[in-house]
């Protein structure tokens, strides 16, 4: 195990017990307040547990008895660093000097950190922005930076504070994918309001519900099969794995969903992930032809109330309708039933 | 009155423009009285006089010692105000703040009763063969007592507004504390060391009562160009009018100084 954490803050009713292995990434799901951002402080070293140890590579980080602390390595010895939601770049130094900030203060020569900075810039592609300021950015341009002046510091584990929440919608995809790129390998802790970060960036998932953890396992079991509220609430997208054709996903059974997908980085026959809203599905009693549509044949598993929706769980996929379908149809367990669901409202994503 | 063009101060109601426009003539209408007593005819023998530049010498001299004074002291007590928490802090703080309500005699009377041949701290210092009551030492240290609360509250201020987040990444991504301080949160609140800086600069500089009762006034030694001016208002009241004009240009040209590095920004 690298990361090997179990803490408890009575104070703020946080007990929670995670590990994450060598090169893999754990996505913290949870609501406002759960105690996501206290496990991140925690492993940062900007709080201190009332009890627990907290281990890296098997070096304790911190490790407290009853409130007295027993071991403890302040926040710039612990090789951990964090990419919070606003970039925070130094805004009085150049976006090199910003990279360049963890090497240099590592100990680096100037030319050797400049050098590194350098190539972190190209890995989010933003090597030719090395002279501007911080403050001639883009929200997303600086988010990137701030990636790669996280990576740049070589951390043996990287925090990740809901990335994404403080960018624009139109420049989260950008950024998924060169998180996606760069998180391979790399040990990391992402915390996030949104499924298709946990998607997209993280093996595991665990959701945090009251400073205690609530379930935990691979993504793809948890946020197609959620057992906590909180993931239920969030999750229960659709996903339909298989391979990209170009046109959609061709899933193991045959079957193929088609469906678009937001940036390149597909090619065909790549492993990808077809996610769409269950309010984003149709359900009828017949086939339908028409639009570019998916359709699926599926068997009614259960039905739940969604506020003003009825939740219809088929035994694939999930589809959000209105009592009045339910009625009309005669929605019960065992019925069968057609699943349409547009192309449009599709999303693909590299697996 | 009607402004032309450009922003309109929406929501101001326009009575206030007279009390503010009072609040204005009551700063300048004194200066430009001053100004009118003034001998242009003799202004430049005046103001030349022996006792005149070395008044102005050491007013400068002394005012620079103790604003690098406050700094040493000044910059890590804001640093620990501003960043640390532990019980009996915010007393600190209000106790810190206390030369400025306290009327500068009484600041010079305590800064005697400590420092003075028979204080609480002189006698050990006269052991050690060190006297600072009625030197120029005594001048920076009276200076820096007055001065050092204008540091203090504008860095402090300055460190709240930036916040520790900048802080936290740097710590982050490796870097220790004192390199912390050095490359990020010093330079983040550049600004308000500069006008704390100037702002103490300034204070010392018309630093009178704490002067004349802790340092005395010794021409060349102790005599700084206030005490300087309030001892000729005695005897020259010309020269005294001159040497004003002349510490109000001074004052004027070290804040139009800080000014113009950062157009657009206000003193604080």
């Amino acid at each position: 195990m690298t990361l090997s954490f179990a803490a408890t803050l009575p104070v703020r009713g946080f007990d929670v017990e995670l590990d994450v292995a060598e090169g893999r990434t754990l996505a913290l799901l949870g609501p406002n307040g759960a105690g996501k951002s206290t496990t991140l402080g925690l492993v940062a070293g900007t709080l201190r547990p009332h009890d627990g140890e907290i281990a890296l590579d098997g070096r304790t980080l911190a490790r407290a008895d009853g409130g007295r602390a027993r071991a403890w390595v302040p926040p710039h010895a612990r090789q951990v660093a964090l990419l919070a939601q606003e970039p925070l770049l130094f805004p009085h130094l150049s976006v090199r000097q910003n990279v360049a900030f963890g090497p240099r203060s590592q100990g680096a020569r100037r030319r050797a950190a400049d050098a590194a900075a350098d190539r972190r810039l190209a890995d989010v592609g933003l090597a030719h922005l090395a002279d501007r300021a911080p403050s001639s950015l883009s929200g997303g341009q600086a988010q990137r930076v701030a990636v790669a002046r996280a990576l740049a510091a070589a951390p043996r584990l990287l925090l990740l504070d809901e990335p994404m929440a403080a960018l624009d919608v139109d420049v989260t995809p950008e950024l998924r994918q060169t998180l996606q790129r760069l998180l391979a390998g790399q040990t990391a802790v992402i915390t996030t309001h949104d499924v298709l970060d946990a998607l997209l960036l993280a093996d595991e998932v665990a959701v945090i519900e009251d400073g205690r953890v609530v379930e935990r396992g691979p993504t793809a079991q948890v946020l197609s099969r959620p057992r906590s509220a909180f993931a239920a609430r969030i999750a229960g997208l659709n996903l339909l794995t298989g391979t990209w054709t170009g046109a959609g996903v061709r899933t193991a059974g045959g079957e193929v969903a088609h469906g678009h997908a937001p940036g390149d980085g597909l090619v065909d026959g790549a492993p990808a992930t077809a996610v769409f809203r269950p309010a984003a599905v149709a359900v009828y009693l017949e086939e339908q032809h028409g639009s570019p549509r998916n359709t699926f044949r599926a068997t009614v598993r259960s039905l739940e109330p969604r506020g003003d929706l009825v939740r219809v769980r088929t035994d694939r996929l999930a589809a959000d309708v209105t009592p009045q379908a339910v009625a009309e149809l005669a929605l019960v367990p065992g019925a069968r039933v057609w699943l349409s669901v547009k192309a449009a409202e599709v999303d693909v994503y590299p697996a | 009155m009607r402004v032309s063009t450009g922003e309109s101060a929406v929501g101001l109601p326009r009575w206030a423009f007279v009390p503010a426009a009072m609040g204005g003539l009551f700063v300048l209408l004194p200066l430009v009285a001053m100004a009118t007593r003034v001998d242009w005819s003799s202004y430049w023998s005046l103001i030349t006089s022996e006792s005149a530049r070395a008044a102005l010498l050491l007013s400068l001299q002394t005012s620079a010692a103790s604003t690098v004074v406050c700094l040493v002291l000044g910059v890590p007590m804001s640093l620990v105000l501003a960043r640390c928490r532990f019980p009996g802090i915010d007393l600190l703080r209000s106790l810190v703040m206390v030369p400025l309500v306290l009327p500068p005699v009484v600041g010079g009377i305590a800064l005697l009763y400590t420092f003075g041949r028979r204080g609480l701290l002189g006698e050990t210092l006269q052991v050690a063969g060190v006297q600072i009551a009625f030197s120029t030492a005594a001048v920076v240290l009276a200076q820096t007592f007055v001065a050092l609360p204008f540091l203090v509250t504008s860095l402090e201020g300055a460190l709240r507004t930036a916040g520790a987040r900048y802080e936290a990444v740097a710590a982050s991504l490796g870097a220790r504390p004192t390199t912390v301080l050095r490359r990020v949160t010093l330079p983040l609140v550049w600004p308000g060391l500069l006008s704390g800086a100037v702002l103490s600069f300034a204070r010392a500089l018309g630093e009178f009562g704490a002067t004349i009762t802790f340092a005395g006034s010794l021409q060349g030694v102790t005599r700084t160009l206030p005490l300087e001016i309030y001892l000729q208002r005695e005897t020259d009241p010309d020269a005294a009018v001159a040497l004003s004009l002349l510490l109000v240009v001074v004052a004027v040209l070290v804040i139009a100084a800080t000014r113009q590095g950062r157009p657009g920004r206000g003193l604080l």
